[in-house]
Parts: structure tokens; C-alpha cells; sequence
């Protein structure tokens, strides 16, 4: 690939787009090196699925402007769509046509021609892992195996820059992973690729830069590893065996730590944020020691990109999410 | 990555015509095997005309008069049914909107007007099919063609097409109604005083007043007069002859009128699927 588009694939600025009386959008910036993975993250109702209808021509923005490939995404729309391929957030795929020629009938969108259109089919359903099913309506399939099928969709024409809204959404671990795989095969490939998800440890896992957005608007943005670093320092947590020994402990964190430390009786644990990080620990564990108070378990816990949304926007961005790199005694 | 494989557009008006026609194409096809794989939707498209031949060739027909009036009914009721190919559309056309596959077409560097023009041209193939099973079914009641050949064709080719226009109509309606539920009904409501109140069932000089000015100027009664002229079926003996250009130059009224409705239609369904399109 060329430097036809100065080394940016992806460009969008001051995106602003309103839905009656919601703003969907309020002025959304993005920018992504050619060849890189560009995580949006944020939670539901965010404006991720409108900034990609967007950027793949299928909403016109209030205002603001979109490149994609070197090409103006409302004033060149069919230019966009040869470059690009998409996966929506719902799979987009023809229920009553079967695996293949779902993928043959898009071929033959993109201009393929007939023998190239099934050379192409054949060839995603079997890197899809769908070729046993090809032949079968695709009414049939599991969710695990429609998104494969709509993915498999937006790579048919070997797009520049593909699109991927929460393309992970739904999936069992096994599909979570399958998909993951397929985004580092297009990466080594040098395909440019937007995904957007609502899992912290997706973006971390995948993205060369994140842009978190919130409300429509982009709240904060850059490497997994700045964004923690936003956020400060590290968490020291610990247990103790006597919940009786709460009180002395926060007092002992409070010297090392900073800020508050909290306790909770029933699980006999504390913590507190520590800007030193393992020298903290020890020196906890050491004063801890000397008045004889027993530790049971130990942890400390670079912040995880949901202590980073909830610094952000005071706000969880999902209940659920154990990303804990922590180190236990 | 391996270089892209699509070849770089051409541009041109022709080339914009080529490539419309050959995403219709794909469109058209992809409809077709929904036909195929859900054969159940053609039973309406079918049934119906039979049901409709039947009820009115026995049960009106015999106050009418009989066989003259079997012969006389076949034609209007040909008329009848391609009109009803618009309420076709237009439930195809909602549901078409509805699935998800839609968004795959819009994200795709294809014309826009396949969508519809896919959609009228499989409507139209199932349409024909429906004028088959009629014929054979009008042969059993005693309905023959008694012209030339080259009118019998002309005469299905004059149906088709008006079956062809009136389902831009039914594109057009379907977006405007927007949900499936809303289009089911929307489709066909419309259809039953543009089809009655013409020649399709009764002379339109049997009409009073204004229902008579209606009928008269009535497309469907154009369309069915021209059929009853072009298969060589009489006027029904007994009832005031129609009079007036239109009663005249049934035929050549019947394909003005096509002209017009698609030249109306056609740019309207086209704006209207861009603006549901990038809603
Ligand atoms: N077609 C629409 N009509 C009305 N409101 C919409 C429409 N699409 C999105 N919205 C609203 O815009 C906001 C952003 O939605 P969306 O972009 O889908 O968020 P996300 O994909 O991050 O969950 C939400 O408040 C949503 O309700
Ligand atoms: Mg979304």
C-alpha cells in the first residue's frame, strides 16, 4: 500500500450528528495511521455505531467531515465503499441464502465476475471455518456462525480499511477468539481497521490507540498504556486473616499509600492507591510484619481500563470486567 | 495484502446504465432464490387470480350472462391481477428494508437503484407466472384467445408491463409505510377501488356519474379493455358500448399511461430509497 493518503487512513473531524432531539454525536475527532488498529471504546449509546455509519457512508453527518481512504465520505461516497469493508453491529447477511452465496452475491457487488466471485466465496468460507456449512441457508447457522459470514462479508473485496462494530459482541470464548485472530491476520496483512467495543480488555488486547468516547463526545484518547498512566499509580490490595486487624492495617496503608484507604469487613480486605508501586508493597508488608499482623493474601493492580473510564467519566463502563494483572503472595 | 481486485469504475452514462442493469441482475437473482427457498410466497400471487376467476365467473357470471361474461371477465381480471403485483412490492419492498441484509447493499460500492430495480424485476417474473396459471385457468372456464398471435402478444406484453410500472408504485407505498405490518395492509387497500371501480368486473357505462368519469379514465380499464380487444373477446352483448378516445385507443392509452406512471414513480421511489437509505 502507498502513501496515498499521507499516511492516514482514516480521518474524521468535528463530527456532530443529532437524532430529533438526541445528539447522537456532539463533535467527534479521530484520526488513524494507515496499517494500525484504532479501538473505540465506550459504552452503550456512546455514539460508536454512529460514528462508523459514518465513516462507511451510510449516515451523513450535521456537520463535520470524514476521510476514509484518501476519500471524502460525503462527497465521494462510492469511492469510500470500494475501499472499505464493513461489519456491522447486526449481522448483515441474507437468511435465506446460504454461506456461499451470500459472499458470491456481494462479490458480484463489488464488480467481480462470476468465476472470481465463487474462487473468492470458497476461499472465505473455508478461512471462516464454514465451508461444511456453505451450502446450507444461512437461516440455519448460529449467531457464532452469522458473524463469521458477515465478516467474512466485508472481506471480500480485500478492503484498505475494514470497519468492525463490536464485531465480538455475542460470541462465546471460542468465537471471541476466532475473531480476534482474524484482526491480526488483516493487521499483518497491513489493512487499517476501526473496531469498536465495549470490552476494555478487547481494546487493550487489539488496538494500537484508543479513543474512548462517551455521550458523543471523545472523553480521552491514545495507548492502553497512557491511559493508564492517566490514571496514576497503582492500587495495593490486600487480606488480611483477622478482620479485627482492619483498623491498624488502613492506618499502615494510609502511611504508604495515598489518599484513602477502604476497608470491607466481610471479605477482610483493604486497599489503597500507591504511586511507588512494588516498593509500597514492601514496605507495607514490612510495617504490617512488625505489628504482627497477618496477611493473607496480597495484591497490587495496574489500573485496568475500567478504573481509567470510571476516572474518566465517573461512571463503570460495564459491571462486569476482571482485567487484574496482580501479583499474589 | 493482495492488490485489489475491483476494477477502477468507468465513468460515463452508459456505463452507469451497464452497471445498474447488471446489480439489478444480482438483486433480481438474489430475490428469486428467496422465491425458491420460501416457495409459499407464491401462493397469493397464484391462488388469489384463481379465486377471483372462479367466484366471479360462477358467482356473479350467472347474473351477468354466463359464458359471455367468462369470456369478457378474463381480460379485466388479468388486468386485476397485475395491478396487484404493486401490493407484492410493496410488502417486498418493507421487508426488503427490514432485514439486515440492507445494510450490506448500502455499504457496498453498487448502484442504488439495484435495490429496486431487483425487487420490480423478480415481482415481475413471479407476476408472469401468475398470468400463466390464469390463462390455463380462463381455458377451463371457456375464455380462448380469438386474435392473432402477434395481438396475444402484444396483449401479454401490455399486461406485463403495466404490472412492471405498478410496481414501482408498490416500491415507492413500501417505504412509505416503513414496517411490514404497516405495508400489508397500506399494499392492498388502495388496490381494491382502483381495480373495482373500472371495466374489470361490470361495463363502466353500467357506473354512475363520477364512479363512470373514474372507470373511464381508469389505467386498469385501459389495460383490460386493450387485453379483451388484443385476444379478440367481444364486448359484453347487452350493455351501452363505452364511447370516447380513451374507449377508442384502449391500448396505446394503456402504454401512455405505463409511460407516465413509471416517468412519475420511478424518480420518486429512487429519492425516496436514498433518503430511508441514509436516514
Ligand atoms: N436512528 C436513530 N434514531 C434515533 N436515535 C438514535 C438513532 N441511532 C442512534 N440514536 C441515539 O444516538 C445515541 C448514540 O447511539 P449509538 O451510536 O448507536 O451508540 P453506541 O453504538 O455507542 O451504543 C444513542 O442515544 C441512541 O439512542
Ligand atoms: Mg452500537
Amino acid at each position: 500500500m502507498g502513501s496515498r493518503f499521507d499516511g492516514v487512513a482514516v480521518r474524521a473531524e468535528g463530527l456532530v450528528k443529532s437524532f430529533g432531539s438526541t445528539r447522537a454525536l456532539n463533535g467527534v475527532d479521530l484520526e488513524i495511521p494507515t496499517g494500525q488498529v484504532l479501538g473505540l471504546l465506550g459504552p452503550n449509546g456512546a455514539g460508536k455505531t454512529t460514528t462508523v455509519r459514518i465513516l462507511t457512508t451510510l449516515l451523513k453527518p450535521d456537520s463535520g467531515s470524514a476521510m476514509v481512504a484518501g476519500h471524502d465520505a460525503v462527497a465521494d461516497p462510492d469511492a469510500v465503499r470500494r475501499s472499505i469493508g464493513l461489519s456491522g453491529q447486526y449481522a448483515a447477511v441474507d437468511e435465506n441464502l446460504t454461506g456461499f452465496e451470500n459472499l458470491y452475491m456481494v462479490a458480484r457487488l463489488y464488480g467481480m465476475s462470476r468465476s472470481q466471485s465463487r474462487a473468492r466465496a470458497r476461499e472465505l468460507l473455508e478461512r471462516f471455518r464454514l465451508t461444511e456449512d456453505g451450502d446450507r441457508p444461512s437461516k440455519g447457522y448460529s449467531g457464532g456462525m452469522r458473524r463469521r459470514l458477515d465478516l467474512a462479508g466485508a472481506l471480500v473485496a480485500r478492503p484498505v480499511v475494514v470497519v468492525l462494530d463490536e464485531p465480538t459482541t455475542g460470541l462465546d470464548p471460542r468465537g471471541r477468539m476466532d475473531t480476534w485472530e482474524v484482526i491480526s491476520e488483516l493487521v499483518d496483512d497491513g489493512t487499517t481497521v476501526l473496531l469498536t467495543t465495549q470490552y476494555l480488555e478487547e481494546a487493550d488486547q487489539l488496538a494500537d490507540a484508543i479513543v474512548v468516547i462517551d455521550k458523543g463526545k471523545v472523553i480521552a484518547g491514545g495507548t492502553a498504556d497512557e491511559l493508564k498512566n492517566q490514571v496514576g499509580g497503582e492500587r495495593l490490595e490486600l487480606i488480611v486473616a483477622d478482620a479485627a486487624d482492619l483498623r491498624s492495617t488502613a492506618r499502615v496503608l494510609a502511611e504508604v499509600g495515598s489518599g484513602e484507604p477502604s476497608t470491607d469487613v466481610h471479605t477482610r480486605k483493604a486497599d489503597i492507591l500507591v504511586d511507588t508501586g512494588p516498593k509500597a508493597l514492601i514496605e507495607a508488608l514490612r510495617r504490617l510484619d512488625a505489628e504482627n499482623i497477618l496477611v493473607s493474601d496480597v495484591a497490587l493492580h495496574r489500573p485496568t481500563l475500567d478504573d481509567v473510564f470510571l476516572a474518566l467519566t465517573g461512571h463503570a463502563a460495564e459491571e462486569d470486567s476482571t482485567d487484574t494483572k496482580g501479583v499474589a503472595v | 495484502m493482495t492488490a485489489v481486485t475491483l476494477a477502477p469504475p468507468r465513468g460515463g452514462f452508459g456505463n452507469a446504465i451497464a452497471r445498474t442493469l447488471r446489480d439489478g441482475g444480482v438483486i433480481t437473482w438474489r430475490n428469486l432464490m428467496n422465491v425458491r427457498r420460501n416457495p409459499e410466497l407464491l401462493l397469493s400471487a397464484t391462488l388469489q387470480p384463481i379465486m377471483f376467476v372462479l367466484l366471479f365467473a360462477y358467482v356473479f357470471g350467472g347474473s351477468f350472462g354466463g359464458g359471455a361474461y367468462r369470456e369478457f371477465l378474463m381480460g379485466g381480471i388479468f388486468a386485476q391481477t397485475v395491478a396487484f403485483n404493486s401490493a407484492f412490492t410493496t410488502i417486498g419492498m418493507a421487508n426488503d428494508l427490514q432485514k439486515g441484509v440492507i445494510d450490506r447493499f448500502r455499504s457496498l460500492p453498487m448502484s442504488r437503484m439495484a435495490v429496486l430495480l431487483g425487487r420490480t424485476t423478480a415481482d415481475l417474473a413471479v407476476n408472469s407466472l401468475g398470468l400463466v396459471v390464469m390463462s390455463l385457468c380462463g381455458l377451463i372456464v371457456g375464455w380462448r384467445i380469438r386474435g392473432s398471435f402477434t395481438d396475444a402478444v402484444l396483449g401479454f406484453a401490455v399486461l406485463l408491463l403495466f404490472g412492471f410500472v405498478m410496481s414501482w408504485i408498490g416500491a415507492f407505498v413500501g417505504m412509505l409505510a416503513g414496517k411490514v405490518e404497516v405495508a400489508q395492509s397500506a399494499g392492498f387497500i388502495w388496490m381494491f377501488p382502483v381495480t373495482f371501480i373500472s371495466s374489470v368486473f361490470v361495463v363502466q357505462t353500467t357506473l354512475p356519474g363520477p364512479l363512470r368519469t373514474f372507470a373511464e379514465w381508469n389505467p386498469v380499464t385501459a389495460v383490460a379493455d386493450s387485453a379483451r380487444s388484443l385476444f379478440g373477446n367481444p364486448p359484453l352483448p347487452g350493455f351501452e358500448r363505452p364511447e370516447g378516445w380513451v374507449a377508442d385507443n384502449a391500448t396505446l392509452y394503456a402504454i401512455l399511461c405505463c409511460i407516465a406512471i413509471f416517468a412519475i414513480f420511478a424518480p420518486l421511489a429512487v429519492a425516496k430509497y436514498r433518503k430511508v437509505a441514509s436516514k
